[in-house]
């Protein structure tokens, strides 16, 4: 079985966000790292692979400049190859532009039974990528999956829900978006990170895609940022060390509230 | 000055609009000459009374039967866009919401402005703005290109006030055609039980992050004590990713916005990821060994201890007043 998983490499979360002044986008400039919620992707592949008993799992990644940092570590993970769409021209692109790049690396991958997204991206979080690649490729596509099987040619999962979870289930192929710390993803051994420097990454444009630049980055967006402003602060109140007697404070303070 | 016709997509929990259902239609009241729903569910009835209280004139109701509600959802939108032409839809950043919402982006090439905060509408130009970085920031984006304009706003972002309008007039949907999307069934749907209010009605709200030290302190520290206040357990992206409980209970940027009466951070150190989903409570307290922990500047009772300590001795106190 083959398998596509999406993958974003995102400046550090840990390190604070900033927006450019001009663009009013994300500074993407730093170094990159593979989003935390694409490991869990990558894990599900790799898994779902070996259980059918072999199978290619390849990357799919897109970026505006020529990073591949993140998708070294994916690959390190034990994903046997990468298309990385990597071109200025992509600055500035929406979810949309995004679905549609990602849409056409899957295309250009071929003979793929399944696409594994996050449920969001760290940085960018809108949630509508899953969704709008499968649309794009005329695929169902189960989103929020906390649990994954694959057999006969289908696709079956459990799907988070606001009252518990629903079992879901299409023929393949199919976009499935999982939710996080549904597997436990591998540390990338010694030996894996010295194979993923030599492991293939075919980087193209999105014009090599058949993508034109009206579709694509800011062009494709069809949106403007108007504003950015501070939101008001929220002051700190009291701040105690706990003495042994820090409960009474929180009791006496609820009751204050009259929440007990 | 509104614009013409706002349709809000309006989902149902358990046969109720679900909250946030209600929070879009009063809003697009404020924004929209005409508002109108649209619905994926079994039982339009019943949806029609409730949207209709909250502004609604018509509902446009499909039936999904076992296929995915926001697939076909996505799909009969495509078909009444065409027909009626409204000029905003409103989605609930939500598992359903976005279904729906990224099918009909696809389908009519439209970009979409997502976990939106606010809406604002002078003449033609619709604002969308959006709280990020932990909520300290605020982006507002605008619309070009043709309509319809398309927005997810998250829950909580507007109050909910009923218009006192009669039931909304059901207008069924059919010859809906999901293609193959609309192949995925559900085959089973399973309800988890819960103990007191959902997370975002909650008054009040306990999360617990990874200072609660394994997956085992969860339900003893966490659970225990919303249970004691009648309120709801949340929990960090932290404890999400590592497995502890799942994504529903994730309060942040990528999970759920709440704003409780009470909101208490137990082991939490408030990374701006989890500070943008709680900020807005009424009142927060948090407990952390860790002095300097970023959540601090945000309560307005902090506790600098071991939850391990501070939190049995509340639960024992608090079991003793009865």
């Amino acid at each position: 079985m083959n398998i596509a998983v999406c993958v974003k490499q995102i400046p550090d979360p840990a390190v604070p966000g900033e927006l450019d002044s001009e663009t009013k986008t994300l500074k993407r400039e730093g170094k990159l790292i593979l989003d935390d919620s694409d490991a869990y992707g990558v894990e599900m592949a790799l898994q779902l692979a070996d259980k059918a008993g072999g199978g290619d799992v390849t990357l799919v990644s897109m970026v505006p400049n020529d990073e591949v940092s993140g998708l070294r570590t994916a690959l390190a993970m034990g994903a046997a190859k990468a298309v990385l769409v990597s071109d200025p021209a992509l600055a500035g692109s929406d979810s949309l532009g995004t679905a549609k790049v990602i849409a056409k690396a899957v295309e250009r991958v071929g003979d793929i039974d399944l696409v594994l997204t996050a449920t969001e991206s760290t940085d960018g979080y809108t949630g509508t990528i899953p969704g709008q690649v499968a649309e794009l490729l005329g695929w169902p596509a189960l989103t929020f999956a906390k649990h994954v099987e694959v057999g006969d040619g289908k696709v079956s999962i459990q799907r988070q829900t606001e009252a518990g979870f629903d079992e879901v289930e299409a023929s393949l192929p199919a976009v499935v978006s999982v939710t996080a710390g549904v597997v436990e993803p591998r540390y990338p051994s010694f030996k894996g990170i010295m194979a993923a420097k030599n492991k293939p990454v075919d980087q193209v444009k999105a014009d090599d895609l058949g993508l034109g630049a009206d579709q694509v980055g800011w062009t494709g967006a069809r949106q403007q940022i108007v504003s950015v402003a501070a939101a008001p602060e929220r002051e700190a109140g009291e701040k105690i060390e706990d003495e042994g007697d820090a409960h009474e404070r929180i009791v006496a303070f609820l009751e204050q509230l009259k929440v007990v | 000055m509104p614009v013409g016709k706002v349709w809000v997509y309006a989902e149902a929990e358990e046969g109720q609009a679900t909250s946030v259902t209600t929070e879009l239609l009063t809003k697009a009241r404020e924004v929209g000459e005409t508002v109108e729903a649209v619905a994926s569910v079994a039982d339009a009835d019943a949806l029609a009374t409730q949207v209709g209280e909250f502004g609604a004139t018509k509902l446009y109701a499909v039936d999904p039967g076992d296929a995915l509600s926001g697939v076909v959802g996505g799909a009969a939108l495509v078909q009444l866009v065409e027909e009626h032409q409204p000029d905003l839809v409103l989605f609930a950043q939500s598992y359903d919401g976005r279904d729906a919402l990224s099918r009909l982006s696809a389908r009519l090439d439209r970009p979409v402005l997502t976990n939106g905060n606010s809406v604002d509408v002078d003449g033609d130009t619709v604002k969308v703005g959006t709280a990020i970085f932990g909520g300290n920031t605020i982006v507002e984006a605008t619309f070009d290109g043709p309509k319809p304009y398309l927005a997810a706003i998250r829950p909580k972002s507007f109050a909910a006030e009923p218009s006192g309008g009669g039931a909304a007039e059901v207008v069924k949907v059919e010859g809906v055609d999901a293609g193959r999307a609309g192949e995925a069934k559900v085959l089973e749907r399973h309800v988890e039980e819960r103990e007191g209010p959902k997370l975002e009605d909650a008054e009040v709200v306990v999360s617990g992050g990874r200072g609660l030290g394994g997956a085992e302190h969860y339900e003893p520290l966490v659970e225990e004590l919303a249970k004691l206040l009648k309120g709801a357990s949340g929990a960090s992206r932290a404890i999400v990713d590592a497995g502890w409980v799942p994504y529903a209970k994730q309060v942040g940027q990528t999970g759920k916005t709440v704003k409780p009466k009470v909101y208490i951070a137990i082991g939490i150190s408030g990374a701006t990821q989890h500070m943008v989903g709680m900020k807005g409570s009424d009142n927060i307290i948090a407990i952390n060994k860790d002095g300097e922990a970023p959540i601090f500047g945000v309560a307005d009772l902090g506790v600098v201890g071991d939850a391990h300590k501070v939190v049995p001795k509340l639960i024992e106190a608090l079991k003793a007043k009865g």
